[in-house]
C-alpha cells in the first residue's frame, strides 16, 4: 500500500548503486490515505505493512542522515511527509506491522532487529558516517550503547514527533518539548473508532439479552453507559475529576445513570414505591461499573499510565465494579422473575 | 484518595550515573534532566515505567520494573496464568494508531 517501488535508474543515483535500496518520495497518495483511513478504523490491523529494507528519500549521497522506521505504513508514511525535501535513507525494521513504541515495548522494534537490518542492507557501504537516527519512542526497544558496540553505528535519538524532524534537523538538538509525549485531544480522538469497531457485537448481544429481562429503555441504558465509556470518557480524561481512571469511569457512569434512574422513579407513579426505588438501585448499580471498566481498560491507549498503577487501579477497583455490576443484574432478574412467581 | 499512581519501580543510584545524559534524552515525561555532574530525578511520579531509560543506561545506574500500563493486557494475562504480562494485541498488530504513539504529528 506504500508509494514505493523499485526503480532501475541512472548510474550516478546512489539507489542503483546498492541492489537493496528502494526508492520512495514524500508524497502521499490516494491509495495512502485509503490505507491509513482503514488503518484507524481498526480494518485488517496486521496488513498495514511496508516492506523493511533501506529506502532512498530524494537524492541521498554517502553523507546524506539515515531514519530508522518501523514497517507499519502510518509511521513510515509520516516520516516520509515529515522529510520532505530531505535527501536521506530510511531504514525500515521488520516490526510486522506495528507502530514505533508498541513495537519497542514488544522488542520487535529493537536493539537486535536493528543491528540485524544495519548489516543486511549493507548500511555501512551506503554511507560513509556512522549515524542512525531513531524516533525517541524507539528507546523503549533499542539500547543505543549495545547498538554501537554491535553494529559500529550510534544512535541518536530524534523527537517523538516526525513533524518535529525539520526544525530538528536544523540544529540537531532536540527541545525539552520535541522530547515530551503529549495526549492531546485529537490524539485521543484518533482512538475511538478502533475501539469503537471492536464494540458492536457485544453491545447488540447485551442490549438483546437486556431488553428480554427489563424492556427497551435498559437495553438503551446499557448502549449508552458502552457508548459513554468509548467516546465520551476519552475525550473528556484529562477535566473528569480524581487521578484514577477507574473512579473517572464510575462518575461519567453515574452521571449516565442519572437520567435513566430518574425517569425510572417518576415515569410510573402509580407502582409500588418498592418498584421504583428497585430500578433506580438497578440502573445506579449496573452503568458505572460498566464505563468504569471500560475507562479502566482505555490505560493501555494512554501514554502515561505505569504497569504499577494500573495494577493497583485493578486491585482496588475491579473486584467493586464486579459487585456492583453482579448486584444490580440479580436485582433486575429477581424483578423479571416476580409475575412469572405469582407476585404483582 | 483516588490516586493509585503515586508510587511506581523506578530506582536511581546516582553514584554510578556518569551523566551521559540518555535517560533525559529517551523519557517522553521529563523524569531525568540533565545535571551538572549526574542525572538528576527532577520528577520521578510522572514514570510510566516504559524502561527506555534503564535500557540506554550504559552503567546500569536505573532499574525499573517495565511493562504495558495496559489494564486489558494485565487482567487477560492473570486469566490465562501467565505470569509475565505482555500485551494483549499480540505480535503482529497494536490496538493503538495514536498519532503520539507512532511519532506521527501535530499539523502545524
Amino acid at each position: 500500500m506504500n508509494n514505493t517501488n523499485m526503480i532501475n535508474v541512472s548510474m550516478n543515483d546512489p539507489a542503483s548503486l546498492h541492489p537493496t535500496i528502494r526508492s520512495t518520495s514524500s508524497d502521499i497518495t490516494f491509495a495512502n490515505h485509503r490505507d491509513h483511513f482503514f488503518a484507524r478504523m481498526g480494518v485488517r490491523r496486521s496488513e498495514h505493512r511496508v516492506e523493511p529494507g533501506l529506502y532512498a528519500l530524494g537524492e541521498p549521497t554517502p553523507d546524506s542522515p539515515v531514519f530508522a522506521s518501523a514497517n507499519y505504513t502510518l509511521s513510515f508514511d509520516a516520516l516520509r511527509r515529515a522529510l520532505v525535501g530531505v535527501d536521506c535513507y530510511i531504514l525500515v525494521l521488520d516490526t510486522r506491522g506495528v507502530n514505533v513504541w508498541c513495537a519497542a515495548g514488544k522488542g520487535t522494534f529493537g536493539t537486535e532487529e536493528l543491528v540485524h537490518r544495519i548489516q543486511a542492507t549493507g548500511l555501512h557501504k551506503v554511507v560513509s558516517h556512522r549515524v542512525v537516527i531513531v524516533p525517541q519512542l524507539g528507546a523503549t526497544g533499542v539500547a543505543a550503547h549495545k547498538v554501537k558496540a554491535a553494529s559500529g553505528f550510534s544512535v541518536e535519538y530524534g523527537p517523538v514527533r516526525a513533524s518535529d524532524l525539520p526544525e530538528y534537523l536544523r540544529t540537531r538538538q532536540a527541545t525539552p518539548e520535541m522530547r515530551r509525549v503529549r495526549f492531546t485531544l485529537p490524539d485521543r480522538l484518533v482512538l475511538i473508532p478502533v475501539e469503537l469497531f471492536l464494540a458492536p457485537l457485544p453491545a447488540l448481544v447485551a442490549a438483546v439479552i437486556l431488553s428480554i429481562l427489563g424492556g427497551y429503555m435498559v437495553a438503551v441504558a446499557a448502549l449508552i453507559a458502552i457508548l459513554s465509556g468509548m467516546i465520551v470518557f476519552p475525550i473528556l480524561l484529562p477535566w473528569i475529576p480524581t487521578k484514577d481512571f477507574s473512579t473517572k469511569g464510575f462518575i461519567v457512569g453515574a452521571l449516565v445513570a442519572l437520567p435513566f434512574a430518574w425517569n425510572a422513579f417518576y415515569s410510573v407513579p402509580d407502582t409500588a414505591w418498592w418498584l421504583r426505588y428497585s430500578w433506580v438501585l438497578i440502573y445506579m448499580l449496573v452503568i458505572p461499573p460498566v464505563t468504569a471498566f471500560l475507562a479502566l481498560n482505555f490505560t493501555g491507549s494512554t501514554t502515561f499510565t505505569s504497569v504499577t498503577g494500573v495494577r493497583r487501579e485493578i486491585y482496588a477497583y475491579v473486584p467493586k465494579m464486579a459487585w456492583m455490576f453482579a448486584s444490580g443484574i440479580i436485582l433486575m432478574l429477581v424483578l423479571a422473575l416476580i409475575p412469572f412467581i405469582g407476585g404483582l | 484518595m483516588f490516586n493509585s499512581y503515586t508510587t511506581n519501580t523506578l530506582e536511581y543510584d546516582a553514584g554510578s550515573c556518569i551523566n551521559c545524559g540518555k535517560c533525559s534524552t529517551v523519557c517522553p515525561h521529563a523524569v531525568f534532566s540533565p545535571g551538572e555532574k549526574v542525572a538528576q530525578l527532577a520528577d520521578p511520579l510522572a514514570c510510566m515505567e516504559c524502561g527506555a531509560c534503564q535500557l540506554n543506561c550504559p552503567t546500569g545506574a536505573i532499574v525499573v520494573d517495565s511493562g504495558v500500563g495496559c489494564a486489558y493486557a494485565m487482567m487477560w494475562s492473570a486469566i490465562k496464568g501467565q505470569e509475565e504480562v505482555t500485551c494483549g494485541c499480540g505480535d503482529n498488530y497494536c490496538c493503538s494508531p495514536s498519532p503520539s504513539i507512532l511519532q506521527l504529528g501535530k499539523k502545524k
